[in-house]
């Protein structure tokens, strides 16, 4: 009975290994610090794309709107900072001085009472994980109670991605509306905007990336993993072996959604503004392309699948911008017809089986050495 | 209604039971009583609504009315996950294991521990489950398979684990929704071995249209029609049942 009771096997050690490599060393010394910033961007994406692993590749829940949940970590962020860009001293030319400047453009003469508890960052950071988890698990206690899943729950969920849009966007006073919250300075005091801060908050994303991946790794391996993966075939089975199925659904649902308020968060700190652009349908189903490509039965699938989408974006959308999003689309298309488990899935097939082969005949061969060495 | 006054010794009591679907009664006011230890066969012509009674029981179906008591508790007022606590394991008639999980964790998961969220998360694959998994696959026939994906196993073979996984949540009454159909000669004859191997020490109710096999287990057979019973008894008193010979077993 080969049962493996190890946190990682051996190509998975491999990937944590090499991902590690790349983030931490190679990627920081080989690039200036402007593309630095960029990969730092594009892995706040990689947060939302673990998430989607765990929701949709292992539990079979598709959630077209993740921008929601990486929309509301992000705004928990920037309005802590806006907060505390939006000093007296710093706004003392408006007609209500200590409040964010769209306020005050918009004949706003007070904070409203749900900006208060984002002048304390230990709040920030609470509301960061509790109000996209609370809000996930009203959404999925609402649905999958009433065993509303499938296409219909992906559809709800663009919906939800939908108005949020719409309602950030429709309530300026209170968030901005579509410039989103810009004009973040300071955390505590340190300013987010210099070279060094760029460094730091790099750093910090990526030790934040890898907790996520371990925690992801973790939920993989617990019997919570293998139920995932039981419903996403049989549902029935599952219910008839005494699970509530609804259940199971919400964590996923919920751990997907704090993943990817982290991420949103993240990017607030990354990129220096937040706005209604990361949260509506585009941005949620981008999301869920980055996953597919990268492998939606892979954590560290996701996290290249993030990084190389963007990448993509980033260099194709400059040149071609009227062919970026047929192109996306395109490679949506492609992958899911010939690649359902995307690179990871490729890496899998084609490349892994090369690299075990080259190991295990290296190996073999150092054994023979060592049996061949004269005994002393 | 005074007949929910039923003496203590019956493990199930379907009482009046009845489901419409779109007014087409499927089950028409149906009582049956199942005692402990008891191993009762369901049988009769295709539509007579045989599978919608299991359903009704597990809550796959809920009823339009009547009530079904098992132990003294009232299933038609819980949930699948909940009759399934309670004691009541179901088997279906097309296989279903899952695919993408080994032998060894298809059984895991039916094992009677952590079925909570965080249960689940906290769950560790300590030596009780690996010995009861290691018993149960050399029952069903499948001890040197623990590592193979459920993908890769024969429809008997799939079958077989399913009832393991029953096995293994040990209910006090097993519901099995014709448990040898498909199988080819070999299969059903260790299938048939395997069933009286498990129905001792608990009830079983089973679907079934296979006349020898049924002959082999029955204590008591319930021949329904059409949404009601038509016979009820030994499977001599039931094999000459003028009715019967009629609507079923004539053909």
């Amino acid at each position: 009975m080969i049962i493996n009771s190890r946190f990682f096997n051996r190509s998975e050690l491999i990937g944590f290994v090499s991902l590690l490599l790349l983030l931490v060393i190679i990627l920081p010394l080989t690039l200036d610090l402007f593309r630095l910033n960029l990969v730092a961007k594009y892995l706040t994406y990689a947060f939302v794309g673990i998430g989607l692993v765990i929701c949709w590749g292992y539990g079979g829940i598709l959630s077209l709107g993740q921008g929601v949940f990486f929309g509301l970590g992000g705004y928990c962020m920037a309005m802590f900072l806006k907060l505390e860009a939006s000093s007296v001293a710093n706004t003392k030319i408006q007609s209500t001085p200590g409040i964010p400047d769209f306020m005050d453009w918009n004949q706003i003469t007070a904070l409203p009472f749900f900006w208060k508890p984002f002048h304390s960052l230990s709040l920030t950071l609470l509301a960061i994980i509790l109000v996209p988890g609370v809000f996930a698990f009203i959404i999925g206690a609402a649905m999958f109670k009433r065993r509303v899943g499938g296409v219909y729950f992906a559809i709800i969920t663009q919906a939800v991605a939908a108005i949020l849009g719409i309602l950030i966007i429709g309530q300026q006073g209170y968030t901005g509306g579509v410039n989103g919250i810009t004009d973040l300075r300071t955390l505590l005091g340190w300013d987010i905007r210099t070279d060094h801060a760029k460094y730091i908050l790099y750093f910090i994303e990526v030790v934040l990336l890898f907790g996520c991946i371990i925690i992801a790794q973790f939920i993989r391996l617990t019997k919570l993993g293998r139920i995932l993966v039981a419903m996403r075939e049989q549902e029935d089975r599952v219910r008839f072996s005494g699970y509530s199925v609804a259940n199971f659904k919400i964590f996923a649902f919920c751990a997907a959604a704090i993943f990817a308020a982290i991420g949103g968060a993240m990017f607030t700190l990354e990129v220096g503004f937040m706005s209604p652009s990361f949260v509506g349908i585009v941005p949620s189903i981008e999301m869920v392309i980055y996953t597919a490509v990268g492998g939606r039965m892979s954590i560290f699938g996701a996290v290249y699948g993030a990084m190389l989408v963007n990448f993509a974006k980033t260099s194709l959308s400059e040149t071609f911008p009227q062919l970026w999003l047929f192109g996306l689309g395109a490679l949506f298309i492609a992958v899911v017809l010939a690649f359902p488990n995307g690179l990871s899935g490729i890496w899998a097939d084609y490349v892994q089986p090369r690299i075990d082969r080259l190991l295990t005949s290296r190996t073999r061969k150092r054994g023979l050495v060592v049996n061949g060495a004269p005994a002393e | 209604m005074l007949i929910g006054h039923q003496p203590k010794e019956f493990l199930l009591a379907v009482e009046a039971l009845t489901v419409s679907f779109d007014g087409f009664k499927a089950v028409n006011d149906l009582s049956f009583y199942v005692e402990e230890n008891e191993i009762r066969v369901i049988i009769g012509p295709n539509g007579a609504g045989k599978t919608t009674v299991l359903d009704l029981i597990c809550g796959k179906t809920k009823a339009t009315s009547g009530s079904i008591q098992f132990r003294g508790k009232e299933l038609t007022k819980l949930k699948e996950n909940e009759i399934v606590q309670a004691g009541v394991g179901r088997k279906f008639q097309t296989p279903s294991v899952f695919v993408d999980l080994t032998v060894f964790e298809n059984l895991e998961i039916s094992y009677p521990r952590g079925r909570t969220v965080f249960g689940s998360l906290a769950f560790q694959r300590d030596a009780a489950v690996k010995d009861r998994v290691q018993e149960v696959a050399e029952m069903i026939f499948l001890k040197d398979r623990l590592d193979t994906y459920a993908d890769e196993l024969s429809h008997g073979q799939k079958q077989w684990l399913e009832i393991g996984m029953l096995l293994i949540q040990d209910p006090d009454l097993l519901m099995l929704d014709e448990p040898v159909a498909g199988m080819s000669v070999s299969e059903r004859a260790k299938t048939a071995e395997l069933l009286n191997r498990i129905i001792r020490d608990r009830s079983v109710l089973v679907i079934e249209h296979d006349m020898k096999f049924v002959e082999d287990i029955a204590h008591k057979v319930t021949v329904l029609h059409q949404g009601q019973i038509l016979s009820e008894g030994t499977m001599e008193k039931v094999k000459n049942d003028p009715k019967v010979v009629e609507v079923y077993l004539g053909h």
